[in-house]
């Protein structure tokens, strides 16, 4: 076989020594990246981009891929940690990897993230390396219908989300996507809702911006009302026989939501435009919704953790594919990757698996390499996060505090967007206090951005006609399955109803 | 073209010297911080890779003592680098990458109250040409086959763009004018998705950078039909001009860097001297080469009259695209 030779030496170039080298310094870095608030892969690989022209580009993509996988790693270790996502890939992971903390199972929700992350690392990197070419195809014929149905469909797979009061869950979602049309919108060319004025809202809301409010202020405010500082956050005894089980236990509860993280991030990690972020928020929801005890989500399942993690890993790997074989970044670190590739004399596009086959090949051979170097380095290092959380929480929640405040200055270096945080934090605060979830908004401020254009763009096409959404061959079964999952609450709840008439 | 170049630095060189008998001094100054580098667009796109490749280049010769920090900041169509640099606390320290919507949004957004005029001109590093691109199952050959096709769809024909008063939007718009097209336009987010959705064919036609279109090009899924560049471009030299067609127009996107409103004379002395650097150096001259871009030097003076050249121009070609 062709691809086994190729690859067999694409894997031997990733283990000489200066790659191996760099793989693990990469992941370091990108792993403590990642687990910074605020601060995701973007930032590692765009800091550390100009020092990749000391090395053949071979090396500094690997370099930079081992950034990007350790951050995926990483994200998760704040989430769970502190509550906070570690990056906007590391969103969903709160979910579940927080209440696992709060009930002192944070090794398991850590060990649960790092084999799922391995896991989805892998997968992924075994689909590239057998259909890279193949689903590159597959992507352009997502045109901005195809999108737009995915999108509805992510929207869809989240109306249950937010538990069983479904009018709070749709208001959260209304209130997100409001969020995200401030700004300046590409279609008609003009700003909209620059609320009061202030010039900073023309740039729009940042995503990381309402995440770090909802979650590191929120939450932080919240947990501190609920408790009155006497949280005992968890008794973390770190042993290896601990982890051993630890591990064990991850593989038995979270092994469903691996799969289906691993499978579906991927694939939407492939199209151009979606990436980890979305990916790992999507399968959170239809992990949730294929699940037999879905009322375990949001409360410490280890399926809700393993799910947006394995999917994380697995789209970031996805994503690379359209930068490779089209030019098109699929997500914000990719288009990075991308530049650094022009600046190394490669034209990615669909010559570059012909022209460099050498390039590509050990670069999916570093994919591998990268992840069991990340899932060891992982694991290494959880004991020491974990004993992060020993400090008495009257310590930690003025940390937390400062590393949200941070965070989120480092993102866009500006103080509006600090402004913005304590506000959402406050807001976020009562809100909750009002049982309103708030996954959700985070959920639309994410996809609103990539539905909205899409449907205007997919309108335009048809001259106004909503057909166009269930007449494509590939955007038509999933509008009719995201349709299907929107009404399907509804129906379920006419039914109680008509049972409890009927009693 | 080296003759022109040297002739342009020598030319530099010496208003330098006339205009600042302080010269000898500005060789002193140099920066006590890290550089504000913000780019007017954001991660990915043509601008943000020009500016990661310049940092990039200073970083590798070590042409400045203090790094330069990148920061994308494109909100709002540029409005965002626009204001940054506007209310910039330490002129000194802040500089710019820009593309044309340092033109086209102060022009759009009056309510911004940014004029360009105040900004600091460094060092044009180069202008970018827009190319008209067809798929080549569309079996379109050439100029003419395109406009008999748009005119035979009667107004279905689909082409993709970055939106409304950018700069393809323009070119369109011109070429819609003079050829009276009736063409459908899709707005989309930036270059890369434009080409992406044209090699998918989601959408009929675009006009694209060639740094964006090139992959696709090569590969032999494009066909590029006209350029919109003052003389026929060496990557592709069976291409027409617009101006070939009779009509007098070319369009360029503006690859410059330029320093805050403020900056001292002693701080932008020492950045056309680093950039000038970056500019000769071989890293450079051959991107320009690779990326398709026609050098374009200028002093500061040539560069103040180019800006109001260019302001005039774009806010007769919006007033006529909007108006």
């Amino acid at each position: 076989m062709e691809v086994l030779s190729f690859l067999t030496s694409g894997v031997l170039t990733a283990l000489e020594p200066i790659n191996l080298g760099l793989i693990l310094i990469g992941v370091t870095i990108g792993l403590f990246i990642g687990a910074m608030p605020g601060l995701g892969s973007v930032n590692g690989v765009a800091i550390l981009l100009p020092i990749t022209f000391l090395v053949p580009p071979a090396s500094a993509i690997i370099f930079l891929a081992a950034i990007y996988y350790g951050a995926m790693y990483g994200g998760a270790i704040s989430s769970v940690a502190l509550g906070i996502p570690g990056a906007s890939t590391a969103v969903a992971t709160t979910f579940d990897g927080r209440p696992l903390a709060l009930q002192g199972r944070a090794s398991l929700a850590l060990v649960t993230a790092a084999l799922a992350s391995f896991v989805g690392g892998t997968v992924a990197t075994v689909f590239f390396t057998l259909f890279a070419p193949l689903l590159a195809t597959v992507a352009l014929n997502f045109g901005p219908p195809e999108i737009f149905a995915l999108m509805l469909l992510a929207f869809a797979t989240f109306v249950g989300l937010g538990g069983d009061d479904i009018p709070k869950t749709v208001f959260s979602i209304c209130f997100g996507l409001v969020l995200a049309t401030v700004g300046f919108d590409t279609i008609s060319g003009e700003p909209r809702l620059v609320l009061f004025d202030i010039q900073g809202f023309i740039r729009g809301i940042g995503f990381i911006v309402l995440a770090i409010g909802v979650y590191g202020i929120g939450e932080m405010l919240w947990t501190i009302e609920q408790t009155r500082g006497e949280i005992t956050t968890t008794n973390p005894k770190m042993t290896a026989k601990g982890l051993a089980s630890d591990a064990k236990e991850a593989v038995q509860r979270g092994w469903k939501g691996t799969w289906i993280g691993s499978i579906l991030g991927f694939f939407v990690g492939v199209l151009p435009a979606a990436g980890a972020t979305p990916g790992s928020l999507m399968s959170y929801g239809v992990a949730k919704m294929l699940s037999k005890t879905p009322e375990e989500y949001g409360r410490g399942s280890p399926d809700g953790v393993a799910a947006p993690e394995a999917a994380n890993n697995s789209a970031s790997t996805g994503s690379m594919l359209p930068m490779l074989t089209l030019g098109i970044p699929g997500s914000p670190t990719t288009a990075i990757l991308l530049g650094g590739m022009v600046m190394w004399g490669l034209t990615p596009g669909p010559r570059l698996f012909i022209d460099e086959s050498e390039f590509v090949w050990s670069l999916i051979g570093s994919f591998y390499i990268s992840n069991f170097a990340a899932v060891l380095i992982n694991l290494a290092f959880i004991p020491l996060f974990v004993w992060m959380l020993r400090m008495p929480f009257t310590i930690l929640a003025p940390l937390i505090f400062v590393l949200s405040i941070v965070g989120g200055f480092a993102a866009s270096r500006s103080m509006h967007d600090l402004w913005l945080i304590v506000i959402f934090g406050l807001g976020a605060f009562f809100l909750r206090k009002f049982d309103y979830p708030l996954a959700p908004a985070v959920l639309a401020i994410v996809l609103g951005p990539i539905a909205e254009p899409t449907l205007r763009q997919s309108l335009l096409l048809s001259s106004g006609d909503p057909s166009i959404f269930f007449t494509r061959p590939i955007a038509g079964p999933i509008t009719v399955i995201a349709i299907i999952l929107i009404l399907l609450p509804a129906i379920k709840m006419l039914r109680g109803k008509r049972r409890v008439a009927a009693d | 073209m080296t003759m022109t170049k040297r002739f342009f630095l020598g030319l530099a060189a010496g208003t330098a010297l006339a205009t600042l008998p302080m010269t000898a001094f500005a060789q002193d100054w140099q920066p006590t911080r890290p550089v504000d580098f913000t780019i007017m667009a954001g991660a990915g796109g043509g601008a943000d890779q020009i500016a990661r490749f310049v940092q990039s280049v200073v970083e590798a010769n070590n042409l400045t003592n203090r790094p330069l920090v990148p920061t994308n900041r494109g909100g709002g169509s540029g409005a965002e680098a626009l204001l940054h640099m506007n209310g910039a606390r330490d002129p000194d320290h802040t500089l710019m990458v820009t593309l044309n919507s340092f033109y086209t949004t102060p022009i759009r957004q009056e309510g911004l109250g940014i004029d360009i005029e105040t900004f600091t001109p460094i060092t044009m590093m180069g202008v970018d040409p827009f190319v008209l691109w067809v798929h080549k199952d569309s079996g379109i050959t050439d100029f003419e086959g395109y406009l008999a096709k748009v005119r035979e769809m009667n107004g279905e024909y689909v082409m993709g763009g970055t939106g409304a008063g950018q700069e393809d939007s323009i070119v369109i718009a011109y070429m819609s004018g003079v050829y009276d097209l009736d063409i459908k336009y899709i707005p989309y987010d930036g270059g890369g998705a434009v080409a992406k959705d044209l090699a998918g064919q989601q959408i009929m036609a675009t006009v694209n950078n060639p740094a964006e279109a090139k992959g696709f090009y090569e590969a032999g899924d494009f066909v590029p039909l006209l350029a919109f560049s003052d003389e026929r471009m060496e990557a592709y030299p069976d291409v027409p001009t617009m101006k070939e067609m009779g009509h007098d127009f070319s369009y360029y996107n503006q690859r410059a860097i330029v320093g805050a409103p403020g900056m001292s004379d002693e701080a932008a002395a020492y950045y056309r001297e680093v950039f000038g650097k970056v500019y000769d150096g071989e890293e450079w001259q051959s991107y320009l080469v690779s990326e398709s871009l026609s050098p374009l030097p200028m002093d500061e003076a040539e560069t103040r009259a180019y800006w109001a050249t260019q302001v005039a121009n774009h806010r007769k070609l919006l007033a006529e695209i909007e108006g």
